[in-house]
């Protein structure tokens, strides 16, 4: 093929950054014969993870995490709501997830990422189905009151798997979670008890002083993995994603079930003995984050 | 696992609903197809190629553009998801080289569901791509297998039976292909090729071995809607000239 010869003749000529623009699969490639890659990763190491709880003041909950360069904010904010006649005694979660144009040259207000409603339902289907939270935790008077969770995360730098930051901020926001102290006041309507209001606080008896924290059973965690050939690499940044399409993401929970195994499509098929590297993976990856995440919220309690 | 399960409407666990595909019924689309299987019913409909490409597309290669109509109601995520699984799921399987700077587009009308419709619109969006002759590598077959609480995997659920299930996972696999070298289908160390997966998407908490599971049924299960694919694209008359475009 001509365009392999001339890249041939060029790369001894031409500087590295240009040919890394030019010709980004044969500048890949050469790296993954030596089984390493551009940023001097192996093949199966994520990028440096950091995990920062109560990022957001204001917020009930908030975490900012970073994977690599990316960056996601997540906050929760709890509001009193009556629930609805079918669950009487579960509260609910939204989840939104938004890609501002501060986070990738590509997008513009008027041209939103593709990505971002697609990322959003994966996580609010990930969040619900595993099981983290126990929604009659979050009821608060059967029938008439009942906590709804607004998650919002931000992604404010988009460098790849977005899905992975967004699902530890995600996870960390809900480990930081307050559920702010409520109490029935005269009409009879539940609402939040203010830390300044220091009169009259015989009459309002609080509903549920003791349970400030949701117990969190089987956290998810998950990892985005490139099929390449026979190659396969773990957590790729936005230019490898861009060249090698096809992306796989395991969902594990912290006792090793598989919560969401996600595969669009791709160029390159993925065979049994694929999937199963890819678990593996997974697996190792799903302790590390959660000794990360243990990390970040004892440094919480320190303070 | 020899018990028998009771399925409501009296199937066994790996037997798949009445599968129906017919080709060319829009007039003046390039390729239509619909596929049914039991009560769920897709029409899908491809115009292409047309000049051009969006502007984020690579122009080198043929773009694909999905547009996903479902029965009742407004778009919303669910459907923006579906548009995104299904085209690059479609673009896996399209020969992206040979009408470079075309975009082609394909739209899903959702007629009725009654479970497993994501798979279901696969397999027509597959059906109409080839009666529209838009240049293809090889085809896709879709399944959807899920998983009883009690560990069963079962085939092709109902909308009730999806409901009630544990978990459940779309698989996407290549269509096996016939060859015409003596040497037979492709073998990738010791793997066939059709036991590849194209797509998956699961729902729902199960374990890695119930997950393999999934894939060996929906592996078998999809030679035999190969099988039946390839019967009902053969056994269609050929076109007739009056063709839009």
């Amino acid at each position: 093929m001509v365009s392999a010869n001339v890249s041939g003749d060029l790369s001894s000529e031409m500087e590295v950054d240009a040919f890394r623009r030019l010709f980004p699969l044969r500048y890949h490639e050469r790296f993954l014969l030596d089984s390493i890659r551009p940023d001097a990763r192996p093949l199966g190491r994520a990028r440096d993870t950091s995990l920062a709880l109560g990022a957001v003041a204001s917020a009930d909950g908030s975490a900012l995490a970073k994977i690599g360069c990316t960056t996601m904010l997540a906050a929760v904010k709890m509001e009193v709501m009556t629930p609805p006649k079918e669950s009487p005694d579960e509260g609910s979660i939204a989840i939104e997830f938004y890609m501002p144009p501060i986070c990738s040259p590509l997008v513009r207000p008027g041209r939103p990422a593709e990505e971002a409603p697609v990322v959003s339902k994966q996580l609010s289907d990930t969040i619900l189905s595993s099981g983290m939270i126990n929604l009659k935790e979050l009821s608060l008077v059967s029938g008439k009151a009942a906590w709804m969770a607004y998650l919002d995360i931000y992604c404010l730098d988009a460098d790849g798997s977005l899905f992975d930051a967004a699902l530890l901020a995600a996870v960390a926001a809900f480990s930081h979670l307050q559920i702010p102290v409520v109490s029935l006041n005269e009409d009879g309507r539940v609402v939040v008890v203010s830390e300044e209001n220091e009169e009259g606080k015989s009459e309002k008896e609080p509903v549920n002083k003791g349970k400030r924290k949701l117990t969190l059973s089987s956290l998810p965690f998950s990892l985005t993995c490139i099929l390449h050939k026979n190659y396969i690499l773990a957590d790729p940044t936005a230019e490898e994603e861009s060249i090698m399409e096809t992306l796989v993401t395991v969902v594990l929970d912290s006792s090793g079930q598989l919560v969401s195994l996600y595969k669009p499509g791709g160029p390159v098929l993925a065979y049994a003995s694929a999937v199963q590297d890819c678990i593996a993976l997974t697996r190792q990856r799903v302790k590390e984050l959660k000794s990360i995440l243990n990390e970040a919220i004892s440094d919480m309690e320190v303070d | 696992m020899s018990m028998e399960i009771g399925r409501d409407d009296g199937r066994t666990a790996n037997q798949l609903r009445p599968l129906a595909c017919s080709r060319n019924i829009l007039n003046r689309a390039h390729g239509s197809a619909s596929w049914s299987q039991g009560d769920t019913k897709v029409l899908a409909a491809v115009y292409g190629p047309k000049a051009g490409t969006k502007k984020n597309e690579n122009p080198e290669k043929a773009c694909i553009e999905v547009i996903w109509k479902p029965k009742t109601g407004q778009l919303g995520k669910p459907e923006k998801e579906y548009e995104v699984i299904l085209k690059r799921t479609l673009k896996s399987i399209c020969l992206l080289n040979i009408n470079p700077n075309t975009t082609t587009s394909i739209i899903i009308q959702v007629v009725s569901d009654d479970g497993a419709l994501l798979p279901c619109a696969i397999n027509a969006a597959c059906a109409a791509l080839v009666d529209a002759a838009i240049p293809l590598k090889h085809l896709a077959v879709a399944i959807c297998c899920c998983l009883t609480e009690s560990g069963y995997v079962i085939l092709d659920p109902t909308k009730v039976e999806e409901q009630k299930m544990k978990a459940f996972a779309y698989l996407v696999f290549p269509n096996s292909a016939i060859s015409i070298i003596p040497e037979g289908s492709s073998h990738m160390e010791g793997e066939l090729m059709e036991h590849g997966i194209i797509t998956s998407v699961t729902h729902g908490v199960m374990s890695v071995d119930d997950y393999l599971h999934c894939l060996e049924r929906g592996q078998a299960a999809s030679t035999k809607m190969s099988a039946f694919l390839r019967r009902s694209l053969q056994s269609q008359a050929p076109n007739d000239s009056s063709r839009a475009g």
